[in-house]
């Protein structure tokens, strides 16, 4: 039987770490693999003003070489430290439909959330990543406070 | 303590005292010096043509737009489904997610025109015109979209890519590698001929005109105040912006934008269903009118005129500044910008000045002679006559306020928003033209957004009819370098789209949702 995947919705702010840890140690007891994904917030229908149209690209080079350089590089480097196979993979979009497509598209096992940003004004409002988790995750979704 | 406040008083006292004493002073002698010295080319660009009041240079847009729609075979017709396909991201590559999208290209662009043409000018193209004066706006608005599709596309074909990914393209940089490449002479001369009239335009007609009618609608609705006011907070939010960099403002503004466009169009579409029992009537004055005039002085070419004319002012095609907008967007195929843009026309023309239009003569503030059925003609004024002599801005004003009291404070704050974002937009263009003409660098660039920022102050403050006049004339002069090269570049255009065409056929170029 092929080894199992993972998915951690990884945020990589002061509060993942927890997440992080949480998920590596499930991981290791059921010998599954992780695949953490860090999205970038991104949406097609914002509006931008000329200039920033013009510098999206290089922006967006710019986003991506952070996001692998300050969290994803990191998270997987944490995690094949700990022995297990891990891979990482950075998007643009909204967060929970993301998630769930990943999850679906790499058959994933289950997914890994943190609660974190679930107490902020806009979260309360629009709901957060893990409320919209639960409604439409295609596979049991753990929420790690 | 005292002394400070003292101090203060004087000064203000002095700044408000002196200063529009000495702008009033300034004012004048600017406009005899640009009357003196550049009135003969304002009016070479809007002469008319003999026996009509028909601006030759209203003619030369409507005519290219003719030019292109025919040669590439109805384009907004048959290309208008795949237009709304590629806006709704269903040939969007999902790995490319965090790229400018087609919609936001779409919207970007937009905010530069839409302003205060759709409000005010559709308003004295009517009150010209009459009713009939719609059916042409729509009539030129649709030919309009070929044009855009045209320079758009070329836009982002001959665009400049640099090594640190930002790009610089336009009508400067298809008309000098444009030219090169089908070995045509003169590209380089008509390129820096088109950036000239870029700048001249983009600190005039894109930031002193907008700052001007900003100003005027704030002092309608607040009470009569000095312009310089408005000009230095206006400029400084700007400056913030350009210079600055703090994007959060454009940003507010650039989604406020949006949202007024779209609440314009359902308070327009609230009161056609209020007045629902008249729509057919309206659509048969504008049927009616556009052939017969129904009582209007110029009759059937007076509404002709002036729908034509409102359509090629208001939407921009065939100036040349979409084409700077969209080039910016990354995307692998030149042609499917050429695509977005032709829905601007047609947002802009087609479904925003018609709203207007529908307003305005179902709500019955033109004035019509019960006995016959025409309209009152005021020869005094030289338009219908309306309630209290009203034109422009306040005609639609009236209009609106007929359903809703609230409307013309609403339709004050649009106007300077509207105004805001088209400045930020014509910063963007005249800024692209400097460059063009003094070199890419951020020295180059500040000293360009300075100069911008000053000139909003100097169109709040002044009253500079010859001024604008002659900015205005270089809009327009940007229309004729762009259209003659659209004319000698329209077959690299038409290759491009036979190729994917093609593609899109065959199935290369594929659906991802």
């Amino acid at each position: 039987m092929s080894q199992e995947v993972f998915v951690v919705a990884y945020e990589g702010d002061d509060d993942s770490g927890s997440l992080l840890e949480y998920a590596i140690e499930r991981a290791k007891k059921e010998d599954a693999a992780l695949h953490i994904v860090h999205v970038l917030e991104w949406s097609p229908y914002s509006f931008l003003t000329p200039e920033e149209v013009e510098e999206r690209h290089s922006r967006r080079k710019e986003e991506l070489a952070r996001a692998k350089a300050v969290i994803i590089d990191p998270a997987v480097v944490k995690a094949s430290d700990a022995g297990l196979s891990a891979t990482g993979d950075i998007r643009y979009g909204q967060v929970v439909e993301l998630i769930a497509e990943i999850a679906r598209q790499k058959s994933a096992a289950m997914i890994f959330v943190g609660r974190s940003g679930s107490n902020s004004i806009s979260a309360r409002v629009f709901g957060s990543v893990p409320l919209g988790l639960a409604q439409i995750a295609p596979v049991p979704t753990v929420i790690v406070p | 303590m005292n002394r400070v406040t003292t101090f203060a008083a004087a000064l203000a006292a002095f700044l408000f005292g002196t200063l529009p004493a000495a702008a009033q002073g300034i004012d004048e002698t600017i406009n005899s010096i640009f009357a003196d010295y550049t009135g003969w080319y304002v009016g070479l660009i809007f002469a008319d043509l003999p026996g009509t009041n028909f601006s030759w240079i209203a003619l030369w847009l409507v005519v290219g737009a003719l030019i292109f729609t025919f040669y590439f075979g109805f384009i907004q017709l048959k290309g208008f489904g795949h237009s709304i396909r590629l806006v709704k991201g269903d040939y969007s590559d999902p790995n490319d997610a965090g790229e400018v999208s087609h919609f936001q290209a779409l919207a970007t662009a937009l905010s530069g025109t839409v302003g205060l043409g759709n409000i005010a000018g559709v308003a004295v193209a009517v009150g010209i015109g009459g009713p009939g004066a719609t059916f042409w706006m729509v009539i030129a608005g649709l030919f309009g979209m070929a044009t855009k599709f045209t320079e758009c596309t070329l836009g982002v074909k001959y665009r400049n890519e640099y090594e640190d990914g930002h790009v610089s393209g336009g009508p400067m940089y298809y008309i000098t590698k444009g030219f090169k490449e089908r070995g045509l002479p003169g590209g380089k001369i008509l390129a820096v001929l088109f950036c000239i009239f870029t700048i001249l335009g983009a600190l005039g007609g894109g930031n002193m005109f907008q700052a001007n009618q900003a100003h005027a609608q704030l002092s309608n609705v607040i009470g009569d105040y000095p312009g310089w006011i408005t000009g230095v907070i206006l400029a400084g939010i700007t400056f913030i912006v350009i210079v600055g960099g703090i994007k959060s403002i454009a940003r507010v503004t650039e989604k406020v934008v949006p949202f007024m466009g779209i609440f314009y169009v359902v308070v327009s579409l609230i009161i056609l269903i209020m007045n629902y029992d008249m729509i057919l009537w309206a659509f048969g004055q504008i049927f009616q009118g556009a052939f017969t005039g129904l009582g209007v002085a110029g009759g059937f070419t007076g509404a002709l005129i002036q729908g034509f004319r409102r359509a090629a002012f208001s939407n921009e095609a065939g100036i040349g500044s979409a084409a700077i907008a969209h080039s910016a967007v990354k995307t692998k195929e030149p042609i499917t910008e050429g695509y977005v843009a032709l829905l601007e026309p047609f947002i802009d023309t087609v479904v925003i000045c018609t709203m207007t239009a529908l307003v305005i003569v179902i709500t019955g503030v033109l004035n019509v002679d019960a006995d016959t059925g025409l309209y009152v003609w005021d020869e005094a004024a030289g338009m219908i006559s309306t309630e209290d002599g009203v034109s422009g801005v306040e005609l639609t004003s009236r209009a609106y306020a007929q359903s809703f009291s609230w409307f013309p404070v609403m339709l004050a704050i649009a106007v300077v928003l509207f105004a805001f974002s088209t400045m930020i937009s014509w910063s963007y263009y005249g800024l692209k033209a400097w460059t063009y003409l003094f070199g890419e660098s951020k020295a180059s660039e500040v000293i360009f957004k300075v100069i911008f920022c000053l000139f909003i102050i100097i169109g709040a403050a002044a009253s500079l009819g010859p001024v604008i006049d002659f900015s205005d004339a270089m809009l327009f002069s940007m229309a004729i370098v762009n259209i003659i090269a659209l004319y000698l570049l329209m077959p690299i255009v038409k290759a491009e789209l036979a190729h994917y065409v093609a593609r899109l056929k065959s199935g290369e170029i594929k659906k991802f949702t």
